[in-house]
């Protein structure tokens, strides 16, 4: 209890824009106007062919509901101030690292390469050093896993400098 | 009578008492995975349901919704972390009980109240999906886009955290299923000129996303923790004593967990909370409840089991996901193309009570499995994070890509995976965004279809008695929050 308090009061003593509510609030705000633009680009249809409300409104609605409630949600933290988070460990921003590495790969190399890169990569970052966990997880799954959605669905995977020497 | 026959065809069907068994040791495993459960498990087997017919198909996604739903207690009793959210409220007594070296009596308790919780839900499920099914013959779309309205707002105020906050998630949600072609106007959405991005973004990037990658990153956050493990040497089947305490607050439980399960909303979670919380107001030993009380865990489990029959209520009858998994349940059912709704009752009887009996049949099965096995299953949560993640990933990427066979598919899961964690830090279920988004098109379309009807005239909805309740019901929801604060 005491501890939730103190986290409360560190959160209270920050300036408003190093708060959770406030980053959150303004991202949400900022995508939401960003996209509320874009809805008015949406092409129109003629009165005739209009058959209720443009294709447009529905979303434009939404957009105003997201950011009439987020605008709320800020509004009562000022009341009642949203408890400090954790920071975030090393590990977490590796995994997310490893995101970006499975996109270019995916994109540029191989999308079997670039999944057996991410789980080697995590597997690793998370503490495991053995070999043939490392094997396991990097390469052994993977190609089962490929084989079976191969086989059983019938799949065609992205072609690839790896996937290419399975299919040729 | 005939529909009782039709309940027990699963039972005369080698390939789906094959499905049954496998759909219910796979719910078992991914139950009592922490992080994993029936949500995520059910979106990443939807493509090899692709290769079964529509009814093998649905049976093993509600197989693994039944055992998924019950696996969570096995973790929850044994290492103190509910294998699934549902199972939160079984921690509180569970887990003391366990450390009083009473697991086996806790996990028989919990194996009990499940099976009798999931047995009266599938009976509730039996007499009403035909009843609402009924009454929906007089719903047009002013009514469906009113009931979708209250579908949301309960969602809102009775779901997990912020109701103001559920209300955003479940907007965004809405907001994802409009990217893409208008259904009426063939008019481009949010597609920013990327060709992909015309045909709509899928439900099981999103979901595979939400649940199963975001989870990774929030495992990626807890290296460090430690479980502490309880010994179990076998499951003991709830002494006579133990029956005459638990039996009311089993039924009731049973009865809470159907209902709340109804409600479009977290289904099992909430059901499991509010199932403890009355077993201890009704309990003439609640000081009991936090040590390691039997009452406490019969409660909440069998309120969580319930749920999944009360969840399939609102799913078969009317299209309407009653939880995050049936909402992956439906998606199974238009993939193999079948639309749930009242045509379905009418018209594909066997078809429905194949999926009722196997429901029921899962239900015991995951009893048997868990009486006899629960000590190998327990057994499952040794598979270190290091090498389970990855794993899970992999199937993650290729089940993703398997659907549409676009890689665009897998990114957007990535992206949904970073977004859901960063949501769930800040507060904001996942759970709205999941059903906003199965919704969607529902909601747009019947509002639109209704403004055709009414010439554009928006009053028009309140000169219908049932859109009115309908309206009236979900104020209700959205100011009972404020309500019970105030008190």
């Amino acid at each position: 209890m005491n501890n939730v308090r103190n986290k409360k009061r560190a959160n209270k003593s920050l300036p408003f824009f190093f708060k959770d509510e406030f980053k959150v609030f303004s991202v949400i705000i900022i995508v939401s106007t960003i996209l509320l633009i874009s809805t008015f680009t949406f092409d129109t249809v003629p009165p005739i062919l209009n058959r209720g409300i443009q294709p447009a409104t529905f979303p434009k609605g939404l957009l105003v509901l997201i950011i009439a409630l987020t605008s709320l949600i800020y509004y009562l933290s000022f009341k009642k101030p949203w408890k400090k988070e954790k920071e975030l460990p090393k590990n977490f921003f590796l995994t997310l690292l490893s995101f970006i590495f499975f996109i270019i790969i995916s994109k540029t190399l191989d999308f079997f390469l670039a999944i057996s890169v991410l789980s080697v990569f995590v597997s690793y970052n998370w503490g495991e050093k053995r070999f043939f966990y490392l094997l396991l997880v990097g390469i052994i799954f993977p190609f089962i896993v490929f084989v079976f959605f191969e086989m059983i669905l019938g799949l065609r995977f992205p072609p690839g400098i790896i996937t290419n020497l399975y299919y040729y | 009578m005939d529909n009782l026959l039709l309940m027990m065809a699963p039972l005369f069907s080698s390939k789906l008492l094959l499905v049954l068994l496998f759909g219910t040791l796979f719910g078992l495993i991914l139950g009592v995975l922490p992080g994993l459960g029936p949500t995520t498990g059910g979106a990443l087997i939807l493509p090899f349901t692709m290769t079964l017919d529509p009814l093998s198909a649905i049976v093993l996604l509600t197989s693994i919704y039944c055992a998924g739903t019950y696996g969570g207690a096995i973790t929850a009793v044994l290492i103190n972390t509910p294998g699934t959210p549902a199972a939160a409220a079984t921690c509180l007594d569970g887990y003391p009980l366990a450390q009083k070296g009473e697991a086996g009596r806790a996990l028989g308790m919990a194996t009990v109240s499940s099976t009798v919780g999931g047995i009266f839900s599938v009976v509730i499920l039996v007499f009403f999906a035909p009843i609402l099914a009924k009454l929906a013959y007089e719903f047009g779309q002013p009514e469906y886009f009113a009931l979708a309205i209250f579908g949301l707002t309960m969602l809102a105020s009775i779901g997990e955290g912020s109701p103001i906050k559920n209300l955003i998630a479940a907007a965004f949600g809405i907001l994802i299923s409009t990217i893409g072609k208008d259904f009426m106007t063939s008019i481009d959405r949010f597609t920013y000129g990327i060709n992909e991005l015309s045909v709509g973004i899928g439900f099981i990037p999103v979901v595979v996303g939400l649940f199963a990658i975001s989870e990774m990153l929030t495992q990626s956050t807890l290296l460090h923790q430690v479980f502490k493990r309880v010994a179990l040497k076998a499951v003991k089947l709830p002494s006579k004593e133990d029956y005459k305490k638990t039996w009311k607050t089993i039924l009731r439980s049973s009865g809470i967990g159907s209902f709340i399960g109804v409600l479009p909303a977290e289904g099992g979670t909430v059901a499991s909370l509010i199932g403890y919380s009355e077993a201890k107001r009704f309990s003439k030993n609640p000081e009991e409840f936090g040590k390691g009380s039997i009452e406490g865990i019969a409660g909440a489990e069998a309120a969580n089991n319930a749920a999944t029959g009360g969840a399939m209520v609102p799913t078969l009858a009317l299209g309407i996901p009653g939880s995050a998994t049936t909402a992956v349940i439906l998606t199974g059912l238009i993939i193999h193309g079948v639309r749930p709704g009242p045509d379905l009752f009418r018209e594909q009887p066997d078809f429905l009570y194949g999926i009722f009996g196997a429901m029921l049949i899962a239900n015991i099965l995951f009893f048997i499995f868990g009486f006899f096995g629960a000590k190998i299953f327990a057994r499952i949560t040794l598979v270190p994070n290091k090498i389970l993640w990855p794993m899970i990933f992999t199937v993650s990427v290729c089940g993703t890509y398997s659907l549409s066979q676009s890689i665009l598919d897998v990114w957007i899961m990535l992206f949904f995976g970073v977004l859901g964690f960063f949501m769930r830090r800040f507060g904001f279920s996942v759970v709205p965004v999941i059903i906003g988004l199965i919704l969607g098109e529902l909601v747009e379309g019947t509002l639109r279809q209704s403004l055709v009807i009414f010439d554009g005239n928006w009053l028009m909805f309140f000169t219908r008695p049932i859109v009115v309740t309908f309206f009236i019901l979900s104020f209700i929801a959205l100011i009972f929050p404020l309500l019970k604060k105030k008190k």
